[in-house]
This record gives C-alpha cells, structure tokens and sequence, in this order.
C-alpha cells in the first residue's frame, strides 16, 4: 500500500473581495495502509485538500506525492468515494457500477463480473446485484460507490464525508462495516469528515484543520485497541480533547453541530 | 401474443380513446351541417381504406413516405447527437453552431423545398433533405440541453475511474443525457412528418401520403384525403408505442431517471 506525502500546498483564489486562502501551506504524510481522517469545520478546506489529493483540483502551490510519485491529475491509483448518493451511475446495475472502472481498464466481461461480485461481498450487497441504484437505500448506495471505488484495486481510498446524509443508526453501520472493509484490504484511507466520534472511531490519526486559512491546527493519533467501543471513557476523553481542539479558534463559536 | 393486464388496460385505453374521435365524426358527418362529399361517413371511408389496402396503393404510398422519414430522421440523429454533445462539451464548437442553430432554425422547413428542388431535382432526395432539416434541430438542442444537465459527479467519478474522454461520451454522457435524447427523437420524429407530408406535396413525383392527400384534393376525393391522414396517424401511434415507449420502457423508466405517468 502507499505513502503520501503533502508538502506545503496551498490553494487561494481570488475573489471581488479579496484573495480566499482555501487551504494555506499545510504539511503532513501518510503512512501505508493508516486511517487518516482530517476534521474541521465547514470552510477549513478539508475537502478542497482531499480534492488536490485525489487530482481533481491542482494546488496553487506545494505538491503531493504518493509513493514519491508526484500527483498531477486523477489516477486509478486512487479510489473516491463521495457524499451524495447520486454518485452511482443510474442506468447502470450495483454490479455494473462496480465493473466500471475494470471496464475501462479494459478487463474482460466475465472476470471483471467476478471481481465486481466479490466487492459487492466485502460490503454484504452480493444479493443486490442486479439492482439499478434507485432501487437501494441511502447506506446500500453509499457502500456499492465503496465496493466501486474499491473495485480496480487502487492503493488509497480517499472519502469525502460518505455517510453525513444517512441517518445515525445507519452510519454506526456503516462505520463499523468500513472499518472491517478497512481491516481486510489494508488500504490508506484519507476521510474527511465534520462528526468528531466518527473520526475517533475510525482514525490511526486525526489531522485537525482550522478555516481563514484553511490550516492544519494539530495531529492526534488515536491510540485505542480495535474494534473500538464508542461509550469507553478513552474514547470519550478522545472525543473532548478533538472538540477542544476545534473550539479553540479565537473564542470563536463551535461550529460542529454533529458530534453525537 | 399473451398481454399482461397492464398492458391490455392500456389498449382498452388507446380504442376508447379512438373510437370516441371516431363517433364524434360520425356524428358531425351525420348531421348533415356539410355535403357528404367534404365530409363522408365512416362507412365509405373504411370503404375506401380497405380498398385502398386492397390493390396495394395505400401500404406502397406509406412505405416510400415512412421510408423517407426514416432516412431523413435517421441522418438527423446521426448528426444531431454528436454534434450536441460536442457542443456541450467543447465551447468552441458551441459558439461556432449556436449562431447557425439561431438562424437557420426558425426558417420552416418548406421554404426550403424550392430552393432543394433546384438543388436536387424532384423526388427522394429533396423529401429526405427537408425530413433532416427539420428534424435535426430538435435532435441537436434536447441532446445540448441533456449533456450540459450531466450531474458532474458522475463525470468526475468516471474520470477517477479512468475513463478516456470517448468512453466519458458513450459511457457517461449517452446513458445520462437519455432522457433528453429520447425527448429529441420523439420531437424529431414528429417535425418530421410535418415536414415530410409539406415536401411531398410540393416535391414528391406520384409517391407518398402527403402526394396521395394532395392528388386526392383535385378530384373532391375527401374520402382518400381522410384515409392518408387516418394512415398518418396510425403510423404515429404505432411508433409512439413500439419505438419510443418501449424504448423508454427498458432505459430510462428502468433506470428510474424519469417517473412513469400517473394513472
């Protein structure tokens, strides 16, 4: 699995009233196969810094590489998973979806079938199979763009908070089902996320970002055994230091209005 | 064939619906309010429809027009679709067709028809031309309008999934604009009959619907006028159901990326 490497980028644009420093000089790596998860409140460029990882949007300044390889655009080395359950092509089936990126690796019919099967397994979907995504929940949309971007075997999974629009008895779901997913196939994971008990749930690492800037306030690694228990005083002692972290900015107002 | 019951319902639904127009007809032919030679009873148009059906003419007559729809609409898709993608893809091909679409759009269709004939004589060739010209528009602005509607998202997740800028159009801009494309056809295909029907009249050398209507008019023959129309819309009705609804049956219904109509 890869390492990242995120060396000082930044991304301003400029605005009628001023210059917007979306993400300002930030800096830190990723281990192989580490949960990273980058919290901060709306505005702090967490999702514009997945999106320079991912090569969507090319910083103004720094550089990313993985595995000292330098990212310039988007790349199969790379699977995304985003919030919007609309992200599944509609006229295609779950295992369809799932097949498109071996289909344009140019992988024969029946294999990538087999191989698309076998994600849809990983995220318990294999009897949906042949179901067009209008026929599947919230959550099951969400865990076939996994299975999806999952499918062509890519080294990183960056997610930009996947389960924010589902409801809270099925995010605990799908949190634990991604940590198992997670488990298995040894992935580096970059997830962005506002839900401080998400981030604690999941992370190796919590990298806390503050906004105007976006900057990196701090780096927490979370040193609790897996699968981790929710209601543990750790865990809550976890979740009060990232909250503190977060509340911190200038007497600012807490922004976070989903902590459970 | 067994019919499921929706479908039968359906059926049950369209003969009602005819048979209604058809009374209301016969009523009024019936009534005696006009000569039985401008509007003649149902009796003798079935009469002639089957006479007509009979020695050959009528299903002839309907072959070289809906051939002629076909290859005009055809041609008008073949041009149209890509076209609309390109241009809702790429700014520069947009800004170079926008301004001819604007103004070669509302010149009707006839209007072209004796400046074609000039260009390509009588018969086949000017027919199908004024079916393309009048059917591409559509098929180009719904396509443009369905492209440019794309949710990003899965431009973006395709593009992450490794997908080349040709597999982006057949993969990811084809399926997601269909709902538009499909719309297209269906407004191609009725402007083309408008336009097929006009430029047989004035352009068709003894072949075609809009040939028979305008023959039958010199000889008060409103019976064989009135059967063309009937035949016309038969067609119509015929390809708004075996063409267009089953093809948006087993895509875009399927896909749920349109909504069935209540009832």
């Amino acid at each position: 699995m890869s390492n990242i490497e995120i060396r000082d980028v930044s991304l301003f644009y400029d605005t009628p009233a001023g210059r917007v420093h979306a993400v300002d000089t930030v800096s830190f790596d990723i281990a192989p196969s580490e949960f990273v998860c980058i919290v901060g409140p709306s505005g702090c460029g967490k999702s514009t810094l997945l999106n320079i990882i991912a090569g969507f949007i090319s910083p103004t300044a720094g550089q990313i590489r993985i595995d000292g390889k330098e990212v310039t655009g988007h790349g199969m080395d790379r699977g995304v998973v985003f919030q919007d359950f609309a992200q599944l092509f509609p006229w295609r089936t779950a295992l369809g979806n799932v097949a498109f990126g071996l289909e344009m690796k140019g992988m024969a019919k029946v294999e990538r079938e087999t191989v698309a099967l076998r994600q849809l397994a990983l995220v318990k979907l294999e009897k949906f199979a042949r179901s067009y995504p209008h026929h599947l929940s919230g959550g099951m949309q969400q865990r076939v763009a996994i299975a999806r971007a999952l499918a062509y075997n890519p080294a990183v999974l960056l997610m930009d908070e996947p389960f924010a629009a589902l409801d809270a008895l099925t995010r605990d779901d799908m949190q634990r089902l991604l940590a198992d997913v997670w488990r298995e196939t040894g992935k580096t994971v970059v997830y962005v996320t506002h839900n401080v008990a998400e981030a604690v749930y999941l992370a190796d690492r919590v990298v806390v970002m503050t906004p105007h800037p976006g900057r990196l306030k701090s780096e927490i690694s979370i040193a609790l055994p897996r699968p981790r228990d929710p209601l543990s005083v750790t865990f809550l002692d976890y979740q009060k230091r990232l909250l503190g972290e977060l509340g911190e900015r200038a007497g600012q107002k807490n922004e976070l209005e989903d902590t459970r | 064939m067994t019919l499921s019951p929706d479908h039968r319902r359906r059926m049950v639904r369209t003969t009602a619906s005819l048979v209604a127009l058809a009374a209301i007809y016969e009523a009024i032919a019936r009534s005696g309010f006009f000569p039985p030679a401008l509007t003649p009873p149902l009796s003798v148009i079935a009469g002639t429809l089957y006479a007509s059906f009979a020695d050959g003419t009528m299903p002839l007559h309907a072959l070289y027009t809906l051939q002629r729809v076909l290859i005009g609409g055809a041609l008008a898709v073949a041009v149209g679709l890509p076209l609309g993608i390109l241009m809702a893809r790429f700014r520069p091909v947009e800004h170079f067709v926008m301004p001819l679409v604007s103004a070669l759009m509302p010149i009707p269709s006839l209007a072209w028809v004796p400046v074609f004939i000039l260009w390509f004589g009588l018969g086949d060739a000017v027919t199908i031309a004024i079916v393309f010209y009048a059917a591409t528009f559509p098929m180009l602005l719904n396509t443009w309008t369905g492209v440019r509607s794309v949710n990003p998202l899965w431009l973006r997740a395709a593009s992450a999934m490794g997908a080349d800028e040709r597999r982006l159009f057949w993969k990811v801009m084809v399926p997601a604009a269909s709902p538009f494309i499909i719309t297209g056809m269906r407004q191609a295909f009725l402007r083309a009959w408008i336009a097929v029907v006009g430029a047989e009249m004035l352009a068709a050398s003894n072949w075609g619907l809009g040939w028979v209507i305008f023959d039958a008019k010199e000889f008060l023959n409103t019976d064989v006028m009135l059967v063309s129309l009937a035949v016309i819309g038969a067609i119509g009705l015929a390809f708004e159901r075996l063409v267009f609804g089953s093809l948006e049956r087993t895509t875009v219904l399927r896909w749920g990326m349109v909504r069935a109509a209540k009832g």
